[in-house]
């Protein structure tokens, strides 16, 4: 089951698709993982990757900045473009795609140093800030992008570690947005988090949503369906429906997506 | 349906009681071997202070010395000290052989002294340092008691005259060895210990841990890295006088290095240090969390980036824990230092990484095996230094490491 299965109509149109992957596959040692999966995403729309565990969600959005590369026995055959040069060609550096597209992990990994380095950290290896001054005002518009600047702007120097886990997983957004990257993939970026801090992650994807092409992997349907504009549903490693969010919860074209979000299996 | 379970019956009363004397006699049985460490140790330690401490202090008599000029001009301090000894009319000579040196320092502290006639402390020898500390059991037989009937007359005789005196005992933390105990001292055996972990920490330590680096981050996951851990382990178990045979053969017979160097020490106890250093910060980096990696990674951190900015800051207290059970290893080793030839006599204090030396635990065994009765102070004193710089090093690497803890 692929993309040219889905009636065109249900193909979502972007207008300018930052990134693009075609006929992807993804494999650990002998297992595949992702199994000829190919879909566009722009800035205008934020994507959920919705899927019962295990259904290669994850792993296709460790694609899009060669987190892959990481893991040992990884191997991704297919075509990701991003803003149409190949991120696997030989000419892209993966030091710097990775600066372009950002990522959030699913439990909130700040680093063990203080609130301030966790933000300026990026922008320093990058070289972006020509002075001290520079690194704070980047720091400051960060945090300030992330909605945590008023909680933490009288403890700069006090480590990351001892926030909460909400503030944690904002202190990890803003660091990845300090770098300002292009695209931010977020994998189940509320999995650890309560209700409240999930509901303002919520409503941070939404204002960061047009400035950077978001992708979110989520296991909560109701997250999908609040925060997202575009839904991909992962099944056993294929991507059986894209559409419209609405659409997809509303008014599914396949039986295995209806199934799903109507709670038959998952 | 089977029946509810009576949880107030007796048997489940009498299990729930047998757990917890379970619990308790185990608590007993842990606490019965704490105490039993404890009580070694604490042994240990009583017996090797109650003999060693009378090694930090020393009898010393006081003589009537007269600079002569002329002798001065000749170098003659011996006669010098002969004379003076001999105006103390004790039946036989009760002055160190060494302590005409402590005649010469004087001169060269203070020239005015030449020509006066002047009353100094000098250390005795042996036999009646050994008297004034009360190491002999004056009721034995003359022929077992190991001291002559003239060194104990002459020991009553200076002691009820008030020409002896015992003090600190300048010469056994200053000096090297010496054939005489009450010239004996710890500093050289120490300064050896000094530059012979200098080069062991200096090598081990950086090689170590890029070592390990290398192993743990960068390198691939095959049938050669798979015989490279093994070959690593088992160096580890490798008792420590093949190393000295090793060293031996490469440091001194081919690469030609002097004999009983601390260099040629300090590169022998690297090789022996190495793999302990490699497998502990192999340990410590695979400890550090894969989401900091994915957090550094995740924005662009290149590898080396990753490794020295993230991986290594985490993993540097346990790292160091390594490098300090590597290093107490190596401060302690006594048997690859014989067969590099540092169970040498060395009666002068080390200069330098290439000049002879011994080290404390060597000089231990030296001491311990020494026939003269002056000499089992030395040996116990000697272990007390040991302890010390362990202790020292210990504290030292502990206060580090936890500098680095709270840092992270």
């Amino acid at each position: 089951m692929n993309i040219m299965n889905i009636p065109p109509d249900r193909v979502a149109a972007t207008v300018v698709p930052k990134m693009t992957a075609r006929n992807v596959d993804v494999f650990y040692g002998a297992k595949q993982a992702v199994k000829n999966v190919s879909i566009d995403f722009s800035r205008e729309n934020v994507t959920a990757f919705i899927g019962p565990s295990g259904c290669g969600k994850s792993s296709f959005l460790r694609c899009f900045n060669r987190m892959n590369d990481t893991i040992a026995g990884a191997r991704v055959s297919g075509e990701i473009r991003l803003d149409g040069n190949d991120i696997y060609g030989s000419d892209m550096d993966v030091v710097q795609l990775r600066a372009r597209v950002g990522m959030v992990f699913q439990k909130p990994n700040p680093f063990p140093k203080s609130i301030f380095e966790n933000i300026a950290y990026g922008p320093r290896i990058h070289g972006l800030a020509q002075s001290k001054a520079d690194m704070e005002v980047i720091v400051e518009s960060a945090l300030r992008r992330a909605g945590l600047w008023d909680e933490v702007k009288d403890r700069l120097h006090e480590s990351g570690t001892a926030l909460s886990g909400g503030q944690q997983q904002r202190l990890c957004i803003a660091r990845t947005i300090a770098v300002d990257p292009e695209v931010i993939l977020m994998d189940e970026p509320c999995s650890a988090l309560d209700p409240i801090a999930t509901a303002k992650i919520e409503e941070l994807i939404d204002d960061l949503r047009g400035r950077y092409a978001i992708v979110i992997v989520t296991h909560n349907m109701q997250q999908a369906a609040r925060v997202s504009q575009r839904t991909a549903f992962f099944h056993l490693g294929s991507m059986v429906e894209y559409g419209e969010t609405s659409m997809i919860f509303t008014n599914p074209v396949q039986a295995r997506t209806k199934d799903y979000i109507t709670g038959r299996y998952g | 349906m089977t029946t509810p379970t009576d949880w107030s019956s007796p048997a489940l009363r009498a299990r729930v009681a047998a757990r917890y004397r379970a619990e308790q006699r185990f608590r007993l049985a842990g606490l019965t071997a704490l105490s039993l460490a404890g009580l070694f140790l604490a042994f240990l330690l009583f017996t090797i202070i109650r003999d060693g401490w009378s090694g930090f202090r020393h009898a010393e008599v006081s003589v009537t010395v007269v600079f002569d000029p002329a002798q001065v001009r000749s170098g003659d301090y011996m006669a010098m000290m002969q004379a003076a000894s001999a105006r103390l009319g004790t039946r036989s000579d009760v002055v160190s052989e060494g302590a005409w040196l402590g005649l010469r320092d004087t001169v060269a502290a203070e020239p005015d002294v030449v020509g006066q006639t002047r009353t100094i402390w000098v250390p005795t020898k042996s036999s009646i340092d050994m008297l004034a500390k009360g190491k002999f059991d004056l009721n034995e037989p003359a022929l077992t008691r190991g001291v002559s009937n003239n060194d104990i007359a002459d020991f009553h005789a200076l002691e009820s005259s008030g020409r002896l005196r015992t003090a600190f005992n300048g010469i056994f933390v200053s000096a090297a060895d010496s054939t005489n105990p009450e010239l004996a001292g710890i500093w050289g055996a120490a300064l050896g210990s000094l530059l012979t972990l200098i080069v062991t920490i200096g090598l081990a330590f950086p090689v170590g841990v890029l070592a390990a680096i290398y192993l743990e981050e960068f390198a691939p996951k095959n049938r050669w890295t798979d015989l490279i851990e093994v070959s690593i382990n088992n160096l580890a178990a490798v008792p420590s006088i093949i190393f000295g045979l090793l060293g031996l053969a490469v440091f001194l017979n081919f690469a030609g290095l002097p004999r009983s160097a601390p260099l040629v020490g300090g590169l022998t106890l690297a090789l022996m240090t190495l793999p302990v250093i490699v497998i502990s910060a192999r340990v410590a980096i695979k400890a550090v969390p894969p989401s900091l990696r994915d957090a550094a990674l995740g924005i662009g951190a290149s590898p080396i980036q990753v490794v020295f900015q993230h991986v290594l800051p985490s993993a540097l207290p346990g790292v160091m824990t390594g490098t300090i059970i590597g290093m107490a290893r190596a401060l302690g080793e006594t048997a690859p230092l014989l067969l590099i030839g540092m169970r040498a006599f060395v009666t002068d204090n080390p200069q330098g990484f290439l000049s002879p030396a011994t080290v404390l635990p060597v000089q231990v065994f030296l001491w311990s095996d020494d026939v003269q009765r002056g000499f089992v102070e030395k040996t116990s004193a000697a272990i007390i230094v040991l302890l010390l710089v362990l202790m020292l090093m210990n504290s030292v690497a502990i206060f580090l490491r936890n500098r680095f803890e709270r840092r992270s």
